[in-house]
């Protein structure tokens, strides 16, 4: 791995794309407080720095698996928050047309093929694409992510294996936030090092802190070449930390203040925003992408909320594809 | 008698099967420190402490096989599915290994196990969160499968499970954990027995046989169509399977026309099931088709507007019973 230098262009773009899943996260958990938003709403706040990386490092012809908590993901590769906003807010206009809400945005177009919602359950997916890349001979790699809650379920087990074992072009990266909804870490696995159980499977493994949008970008881009040299399949473990609950239903009182706060001195946004200001660009420039941000997602919000409703002929329409042509 | 929410019930069932008998033990995600996902289990890790209230990693298939394993050498165990939807990654360890050791062995191996967990539709989680399963289950011989609507029946029920030498898919309403109903006293024990149905609401001109969330959506349907003189018969089966068709066979001789009303997708089904076997038992009596009221046949999607359509709602039984008794 080459010597951190950091460019002040990539870094400023790279903020302003963790500032716009901050605001829009924050402003979400708003909105589902007032009932414009419904179901299930995981929050990707704090873990940042994890998506972003991962978007700059991918070439737009590249796959991307989620689970449920995939707002950030999907920001990062591109989606407009109006698609994302009116999704959460059912809307005919919204990435999914009001039918998957929060747990399952998609935008194909832009290679993100969804945020799924059975733990280990899209694993076996991304290798499935990445099966395809080889198969076809394309240079296309896939990026799975799922937390570290979801190492301990066959699905993983079974991707894993397969992709070890045909040595397929896929990225495993397991945001380990230390929480499986409210057991942490060391309740739900004897091991503290996950990256170990890479060896199990054949492929390379890596361990990594996660609040530093530079030095996850380092490690993700290193095992997306290896993927993409046919060297096969990397594990990674990123270690990172959810700042909200579960979801908006939970109210984690498994943790303590102290614990949150502490984490909290490690915020990737703000990590980024003190490195730029490090690197000379003022303060006020930045406090102007911040104003700018948020009359973004005040738009978004308007958009969503004008936007008309999830249609009924898409529900039905859309239950099996239109046959012929093949 | 006192009231208690369908969740509390719940937990009372678990809590005096537990004082009962030392084999039985509860198992699944988030039971124990975190009181439950959704606060089911609530207080049962501090009074039965690890060894009963067992905290599992996301495994579901690891831990179902683990309580069959556990079963078929002398345990009672409960497993909690967070809801049933996680329970497909389970389903080959239920399929394939619970419902089948007992006739594999030639009846030496009983597996005395309890499934349970909410189910079906809560409030727009989206299609793969809002399954509902008893289809799925209800298929299968060496199963039993239990719907509770009620408070009471789920507390008698689950007891009844409990108990049980077979394994039970014990199904509970994802929506219903905050209903409020009588359930007899402290210190009264009650135990419901599985495949026995119950009469829900008494009436003469049509008879509705509904279980589940739908169950409540009936009971203020039925309301509505007493104002307009239309009485209703509404009975619940509560257990899917083995199905008790008694009571719906004597009111559909006496009102000669049902409606089925349930959550699950119209194809198959303990809901073509009940309306295949009323149609042979009570074939002289029926004055119009057997109707049913269903979840629509689409993956559940988020919207609001569009879940509402889905679901069965009042005005859908309405017209259904309307259509059956020719009356506008
Ligand atoms: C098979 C399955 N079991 C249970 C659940 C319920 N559930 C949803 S998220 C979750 C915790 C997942 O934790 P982790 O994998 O660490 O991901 P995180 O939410 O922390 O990002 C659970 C238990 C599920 N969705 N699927
Ligand atoms: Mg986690």
């Amino acid at each position: 791995m080459g010597v951190l230098v950091p460019n002040k262009d990539d870094l400023l773009r790279q903020y302003r794309t963790m500032m716009v899943i901050r605001r829009f996260e924050e402003e979400a958990a708003r909105h589902y407080a007032k009932g414009n938003i419904g179901g299930f709403l995981h929050l990707y706040i704090g873990q940042e720095a994890i998506a972003v990386a991962a978007a700059e490092v991918l070439e737009d012809r590249d796959y991307i698996f989620q689970t449920y908590r995939d707002h950030g993901i999907a920001l990062a590769r591109g989606m407009s928050v109006n698609a994302a906003m009116a999704e959460l807010f059912g809307k005919d206009t919204g990435c999914s047309r009001g039918l998957g809400g929060s747990m399952h945005f998609f935008d194909v177009q832009r290679g993100f093929l969804g945020g799924w919602a059975i733990v280990g359950g899209h694993l076996a997916l991304a290798a499935g694409t990445a099966f395809k890349s080889k198969y076809a001979g394309e240079d296309r790699v896939t990026i799975c992510f799922f937390g570290d809650g979801s190492t301990n379920i066959g699905g993983f087990h079974e991707a894993m294996s397969l992709a070890g074992l045909w040595k397929l072009p896929v990225v495993f990266v397991c945001e380990n936030n230390q929480y499986a909804m409210g057991t942490p870490l060391e309740r739900t696995s004897p091991l503290k090092d996950l990256s170990i159980k890479a060896k199990g499977y054949g492929m390379v493994g890596d361990r990594l802190e996660g609040h530093d949008v530079e030095v996850v970008q380092e490690h993700i881009a290193e095992a997306v070449a290896r993927a993409r040299s046919g060297e096969g399949p990397t594990f990674i473990e990123i270690q990172t930390y959810r700042f909200r609950g579960h979801s908006m239903s939970d109210p984690a009182k498994y943790r303590s203040r102290t614990e949150l706060e502490q984490r909290k001195q490690q915020d990737p946004v703000v990590l980024v925003r003190e490195r730029l200001i490090g690197l000379g660009v003022d303060e006020h420039a930045l406090d102007d992408i911040d104003i700018e941000i948020d009359e973004e997602i005040d738009a978004a919000v308007r958009f969503a909320d004008e936007s008309p409703p999830a249609r009924e002929d898409v529900m039905m329409n859309t239950v099996l594809a239109p046959e012929g042509g093949s | 008698m006192r009231e208690l929410r369908y969740r509390e019930a719940l937990r009372e069932a678990m809590l005096e099967e537990m004082e009962r008998d030392d084999r039985v033990f509860l198992m699944g995600e988030e039971v124990g420190h975190y009181q439950g996902a959704y606060k089911v289990s609530e207080g049962l890790l501090d009074k039965f402490g690890e060894r009963r209230v067992i905290d599992t990693p996301i495994a579901e298939a690891g831990f179902a096989g683990v309580g069959i394993g556990a079963a078929m050498v002398g345990l009672r165990p409960i497993i909690e599915f967070m809801t049933w939807n996680f329970s497909f990654v389970a389903f080959d360890q239920i399929i394939s290994n619970a419902a089948k050791v007992h006739q594999m062995s030639a009846g030496e191996i009983d597996v005395p196990i309890v499934f349970r967990g909410p189910n079906g539709a809560a409030k727009q989680v989206g299609s793969q969160h809002s399954h509902s399963a008893a289809p799925f289950y209800t298929h299968i011989p060496g199963l039993y499968v239990v719907q509770p609507s009620t408070p009471r029946d789920a507390k008698g029920l689950l007891k009844s499970a409990i108990r049980s030498n077979n394994p039970v898919v014990f199904l509970e309403g994802e929506t219903l954990y905050g209903v409020q109903g009588e359930v007899p006293d402290e210190g009264v024990e009650e135990l419901i027995p599985i495949g026995e149905s119950r009469l829900a609401r008494p009436g003469a001109d049509c008879t509705i046989v509904t279980w589940g969330r739908p169950y409540y959506t009936v009971l203020a349907a039925a309301e509505r169509l007493a104002a307009e003189g239309i009485e209703c018969e509404v009975i619940d089966p509560r257990t899917l399977r083995p199905l008790d068709t008694t009571l719906m066979v004597q009111s559909v001789k006496k009102t000669n026309r049902c409606v089925v009303v349930h959550e699950h997708w119209p194809y198959g089904g303990p809901g073509a099931e009940i309306v295949d076997r009323l149609q042979r038992e009570a074939f002289d009596y029926l004055d119009a088709p057997l109707e049913r009221v269903t979840g629509l046949d689409v993956p559940m999607p988020y919207a609001l507007n569009l879940e509402d359509k889905v679901l069965p709602t009042e005005d859908r039984v309405i017209d259904a019973v309307k259509r059956v008794s020719y009356s506008k």
